[in-house]
């Protein structure tokens, strides 16, 4: 190394140190202030590609950490607000993996049905459950048509501030707002992109510069049960 | 016509307060199973994530079904003027607040907050077809009371008839918003269907209907009030003739689905290979619930009380059958995620649902029928519901000429 490359170097890393906290800057402009509320003009959402998933499920343990859903060893009563699902064609036997959520319906099954409300969809397009309305009638449950929704059947310890829980109520994927809020990705997108094989993409679907609304706009995507017509935030590719 | 003389039963004898006792043992043990439940939460039960409703809702659905289903006889009095039936107007009235009283205590109680029952009465979704259910709910009890007031009050009996042609509709709606809890749920292949109401409200009448017969039989032999033939006639007669309805309603859904591509999977699971389901449809359902049922009652006399009263619970084993595959077969089978693909996880997806009932719910379940018995033991004592008479010369001005 000359010492033209050393001082090409240097230069480079000091505008890089120059220049992280102005990004860092514009990212914490685009977030939300706490006191602002969501608005309309975005809509939040994922892309999936499902042939980049594989067999890992990086997702889901980076969602649990961060949520705090651990369960007692009871796969039938404990929460669990993603899992991996494996589809094989029936046909043809070709076998496939990807991971699965609340879906974020514009127009969601839960929220129609809920009788009190607590089941809402957030203007930016975040489906939720506000825990102090929540009576735990569970026909949300019985109404969403992803099987998206845990009720937490025992008591929770450790939960964390950002997720709070409670026994007898209904719980879903949050598409971790706490962080969406504060300018972030959700825990699953950050560590597929990390540890897992990169399949998942957020962003804000009605942004056409967003990489999700470009990625959606250059390719096809499918929903999940499209039928239902529910236009969901979560969208899959190569499926 | 001759005026009917109401009296309240005398209820000091020791039957009646052995009823009680085992009424209260009946619904003390409810209780403890719901505290029990709520304090350990939910998966004390056998519910999980993927049934989330369970034996409590059979329980708690039949009663409330059964419910608008007992005011029939108030119904065929006042909606289409049969006197024969007019004596009978206010037991109806009464069967028909206990038992949506008993309804809608188990399903709070099974609530994963019921404390929080004061938020439900204050904070409404009106897209929710279970935010008009309580009104529908409460609606009706208010109604009904109303109804029985005029009924009761002598200078107030002429409005008693109008009052009685709006909560039969009300009754109608009521059953119909039931009918549509499952019916509005498009995710679910064993819901999703528009003719759930009407069958709903088929399940109503035979259901009801069958609890009212009981009723009656068993307050006029305990406190040894005549119960005329005729009547008895036209009360199984009309209960076949539900019987019927349900068996309609049943085999039209059934039959639409069957006609989808889409809907034989689950058809296959409920009526063929579904292994606890299936039996229960068959033969809880069909065979007790119904073809045994059908029998008794185009066969057998009105004298026979003993059959007769026997066909009726009958009717009632096959309607807690029915709603037992209903609810839970229907929650058993797996919504299509994917379809013309195999689904597996670790969640259940793809994969018939396991349930079984535990202690704690059924015993929830049974205390709802305590709640609702009990009040009707304690009304029958505290108010005359009950006519001195139930004798065909009493109650039928037509038939008085041929038994005279």
């Amino acid at each position: 190394m000359n010492r033209r490359d050393v001082l090409g170097l240097g230069a480079a890393a000091v505008t890089a140190t120059l220049l992280a906290p102005g990004l860092r800057l514009i990212e914490l402009a685009r977030a939300r202030a706490p006191e602002e509320a969501a608005t309309g003009r975005r809509r939040w959402g994922l892309l999936i590609d499902a042939s980049k998933c594989g067999d890992c499920d990086a997702c889901v343990t980076a969602c649990r950490d961060e949520n705090g859903w651990d369960g007692h060893g009871r796969p039938a009563t404990d929460a669990q607000w993603i899992r991996k699902v494996t589809l094989t064609d029936r046909q043809t036997g070709h076998v496939q993996a990807l991971p699965l959520m609340c879906q974020h319906c514009a127009d969601p099954p839960c929220v129609d049905v809920c009788p009190t409300g607590a089941s809402f969809r957030r203007a930016d397009g975040i489906v939720l459950v506000d825990k102090h309305i929540c009576i735990g009638c569970r026909y949300c449950m019985m109404a969403c048509p992803y099987q998206a929704r845990s009720f937490v059947h025992e008591d929770v310890t450790n939960q964390k501030h950002h997720a709070p829980r409670g026994k007898g109520t209904v719980e879903s994927c949050t598409l971790c707002v706490h962080r969406v809020d504060a300018g972030g990705i959700p825990a699953c997108v950050e560590a597929c992109g990390k540890n897992g094989n990169k399949a998942m993409v957020f962003g804000d679907l009605k942004d056409g510069q967003s990489e999700i609304a470009r990625r959606l706009a250059r390719a096809s995507s499918l929903q999940i049960r499209p039928d239902l017509n529910l236009n969901t935030g979560v969208r899959y590719r190569n499926v | 016509m001759t005026h009917i003389h109401y009296r309240q039963i005398e209820g000091r004898s020791l039957g009646y307060y052995a009823l009680l006792a085992l009424l209260g043992a009946l619904v003390a043990a409810g209780l403890a199973a719901a505290w029990y439940m709520e304090h350990n939460g939910h998966w004390v039960t056998g519910m999980s994530n993927q049934i989330v409703w369970g034996t409590p809702h059979v329980f708690a659905v039949f009663l409330i079904v059964a419910a608008s289903g007992a005011l029939n006889a108030a119904s065929v009095a006042a909606v289409f003027g049969r006197a024969p039936y007019k004596p009978l107007a206010r037991l109806s009235g009464l069967l028909a607040i206990a038992l949506l009283v008993g309804g809608l205590a188990v399903l709070v109680l099974d609530l994963g907050r019921p404390d929080r029952l004061i938020v439900a009465m204050t904070t409404y979704n009106f897209r929710s077809i279970f935010a008009w259910n309580i009104f529908l709910y409460t609606g009706f009890i208010a109604l009904v009371v109303v109804y029985l007031w005029m009924m009761f009050e002598r200078r107030l009996n002429a409005y008693s008839r109008p009052v009685g042609v709006f909560a039969f509709a009300w009754r109608l709606v009521l059953t119909t918003g039931t009918g549509s809890i499952f019916g509005f749920l498009i995710a679910r292949q064993a819901y999703d269907a528009a003719v759930l109401a009407p069958l709903f409200i088929a399940m109503s009448l035979s259901f009801g209907g069958a609890i009212f017969i009981l009723v009656l039989l068993a307050a006029c032999r305990g406190t040894g009030r005549p119960l005329g033939d005729e009547l008895l006639r036209r009360l199984k007669n009309l209960q076949g003739v539900f019987v019927l309805a349900v068996l309609y309603f049943v085999a039209v859904h059934h039959l639409t689905n069957l006609y989808l591509a889409e809907r034989q999977g689950v058809e296959r699971f409920l009526l063929l290979d579904g292994g606890v389901y299936t039996r229960t449809f068959w033969i809880g359902q069909i065979l007790i619930g119904s073809v045994l049922p059908l029998l008794i009652f185009f066969t057998a006399r009105a004298g026979a009380r003993a059959l007769i009263a026997f066909g009726c619970v009958l009717v009632l084993l096959g309607g807690l059958a029915q709603m037992y595959v209903f609810l839970i077969g229907g929650q058993a089978w797996p919504m299509p995620l994917f379809p013309g693909k195999e689904v597996s996880s670790g969640f259940g997806d793809g994969a018939i649902a396991a349930y079984s009932p535990s202690l704690p719910e059924v015993l929830l379940g049974a205390g709802g029928i305590g709640i609702a018995l009990a009040l009707v033991a304690l009304a029958l004592k505290a108010l005359p519901f009950l006519p001195e008479s139930l004798a065909d010369t009493d109650d039928d001005p037509h038939h008085k000429t041929g038994a005279a």
